[in-house]
């Protein structure tokens, strides 16, 4: 498995995506702005076939539009459900518009990148040059570092905005700031398992790891560890067998996984009850 | 499609264009189908705002993905594969919702489903080799080539479910605004949630067939939402909500008819354009 390239390509991107997005996951199911990432998933995929209409680098395209959309979403305020729909709202707007793109861009070149649009919903990991795994590993080491540096104010402003406010944490700041964040991380998946499917390396080990822990740092490690894993046992599957696409593989391992520990989390709450009672 | 003999294009002839719109029998086909599907798009969306369901109803529409790729793959008609996927995610929707955890963990679940479904329909598609052709119109909807029959099957669903809904309507108001009142007061809240994200499922279903997956969430939140923003009151919020998402429909159609691009750019564009005017004006 590792004589081929490609394949080792794979697994050293896929291990850094994996673990920006745990890192990341983590404080967005915190936060609860699952629903955020899912909006800016999509803008992922408008920002990347506007680029492409326009003759602009496919990349350069995504990481403007997924920073500029999470800027947006943190302007449209956060928390409250009625920003829900205005999100929705917008997303399902940028939808339409990245259909339009997806329209022009196949009708003007239609034979050379005709795959494009299928390329970005759903990524292209087997597909990373050296060069493309160089960008992405150091973009992913730097969101990483980042969240890293804010993790402690960002957890505090997450667990209790109010108290953290008073003590002089500048709540408002910090969103705004992960918000860009997020849209990195989901820019930086985009290329590896795809804008649509981006989303369940965000909230499926999250999701797992608050199930498993409810100590925040501990939360972090297992949520990254998590998503690590479901990336190379993804990988690993999709290789050996070659009509199963390696993003499919990946998001249905971290569900899996995510599946697994709701139920052992729900056995163990069975068992505590039966012998308490 | 369009004879070029026949067809004009745009012209300063507003008579004359209108007239040329129910020309072909495909585009009445799609007039009809749209008109049914905003209808039932507007009532369905405007409940789901109501009840804060906009992460939900948008996972559910995904799901129509793989429901019509499982399909294709497995060759049953598509509709089978809309409606079972359709059905089963509510289904799990409403299981989730029902754990009562916190919002955090509850957005989790649906957004791992999302992706899962996500997944799954590629995997399907990627299986029956049919990538190029098949996925676009699945994910972005297609307004051509819809047949009498399938418009009979949309006028069917589309009548039972609003006739679900408006059999339902006072409870489920009573239910979205405030549960633990309506539930001190004997209305079956939980049924309530299931039937309302069954009843969504089955729309999506349909709508999904004709706007494609991606898109379907656009007429189901965007004329929804303005009409919150317009009124608080509901019945007119309602019938607000069914006369934009009418009026967008149409207007999309008939744009994407005289021009080369997809129908729905035209339809989210001009709902999300109201939106913001609305916002705007009433702030």
């Amino acid at each position: 498995m590792f004589a081929h390239e490609f394949m080792r390509n794979a697994l050293l991107a896929g291990t850094f995506v994996g673990l920006a997005c745990g890192l990341v996951g983590y404080f967005v199911v915190l936060r609860t702005q699952v629903f955020a990432g899912d909006a800016l998933s999509h803008v992922a995929f408008t920002g990347a076939l506007g680029a492409a209409v326009l003759g602009l680098d496919l990349l350069a395209g995504v990481f403007v539009a997924t920073i500029c959309g999470g800027l947006v979403i943190g302007a449209l305020g956060e928390r409250a459900r009625a920003d829900d729909v205005a999100i929705g709202s917008l997303f399902a707007w940028t939808l339409g518009l990245g259909a339009l793109f997806l329209s022009i861009f196949t009708t003007q070149r239609s034979a050379s990148n005709g795959t494009a649009g299928v390329r970005v919903l759903f990524g292209s990991i087997f597909g990373l040059s050296a060069h493309d795994v160089r960008v992405s590993v150091t973009i992913a080491i730097a969101a990483a570092a980042v969240l890293l540096v804010i993790a402690r104010p960002l957890l505090f402003s997450s667990l209790d905005e109010g108290v953290a406010e008073a003590q002089g944490v500048p709540v408002r700041a910090l969103g705004l700031l992960f918000l860009a964040l997020l849209g990195v991380v989901c820019a930086e998946a985009t290329q590896a398992i795809g804008a649509l499917l981006l989303l369940g390396l965000l909230a499926a080990p999250a999701g797992a790891a608050q199930r498993l822990t409810t100590r925040p740092w501990a939360g972090l490690v297992v949520s990254a560890g998590l998503a690590v894993g479901s990336v190379w046992l993804g990988l690993t599957l999709a290789y050996v067998f070659p009509s199963l696409p390696p993003s499919s593989a990946v998001i249905g391992v971290a569900v899996a996984v995510y599946a697994v520990s709701l139920l052992s989390s729900r056995i163990v709450h069975w068992s505590i009850e039966s012998t308490t009672r | 499609m369009v004879d070029a003999a026949v067809f004009q294009g745009l012209s300063w002839n507003l008579l004359d264009d209108f007239r040329q719109l129910f020309a072909y029998p495909f585009m009445v086909n799609a007039l009809e189908a749209g008109t049914i599907v905003a209808v039932m798009a507007g009532v369905t969306g405007w409940f789901m705002v109501l009840r804060g369901q906009a992460f939900a109803g948008h996972t559910l529409s995904v799901i129509a993905f793989p429901g019509a790729a499982a399909a294709g793959w497995a060759g049953v008609p598509l509709a089978f594969g809309y409606f079972g996927f359709c059905g089963a995610g509510a289904l799990i929707l409403a299981a989730i919702a029902g754990t009562r955890r916190s919002l955090g963990a509850e957005s989790a679940a649906i957004g791992s489903l999302q992706a899962l479904a996500l997944a799954l329909g590629f995997l399907f598609v990627s299986l029956s080799h049919r990538i190029l052709t098949g996925l676009d119109s699945l994910l972005f909807g297609t307004f051509l080539g819809i047949t009498r029959s399938q418009v009979l099957v949309l006028l069917l669903v589309a009548v039972a479910t609003v006739a679900v809904t408006a059999v339902a309507a006072r409870p489920l108001f009573f239910a979205s605004v405030d549960a633990d009142v309506a539930r001190a007061s004997g209305v079956p809240v939980r049924l309530l949630g299931l039937g309302f994200l069954l009843v969504l499922g089955l729309s999506v279903a349909e709508t999904s067939q004709i706007t494609g997956a991606l898109l379907v969430f656009a007429l189901l939140v965007t004329p929804a939402a303005t009409a919150h923003r317009l009124t608080s009151r509901p019945w007119l919020g309602l019938a607000l909500a069914v006369a934009l998402a009418l009026a967008v429909t149409w207007a999309g159609l008939a744009l994407a008819y005289f021009s080369i691009y997809p129908v729905g750019f035209y339809v989210t564009s001009l709902s999300f354009g109201l939106y913001v005017l609305v916002r705007i004006v009433t702030r």
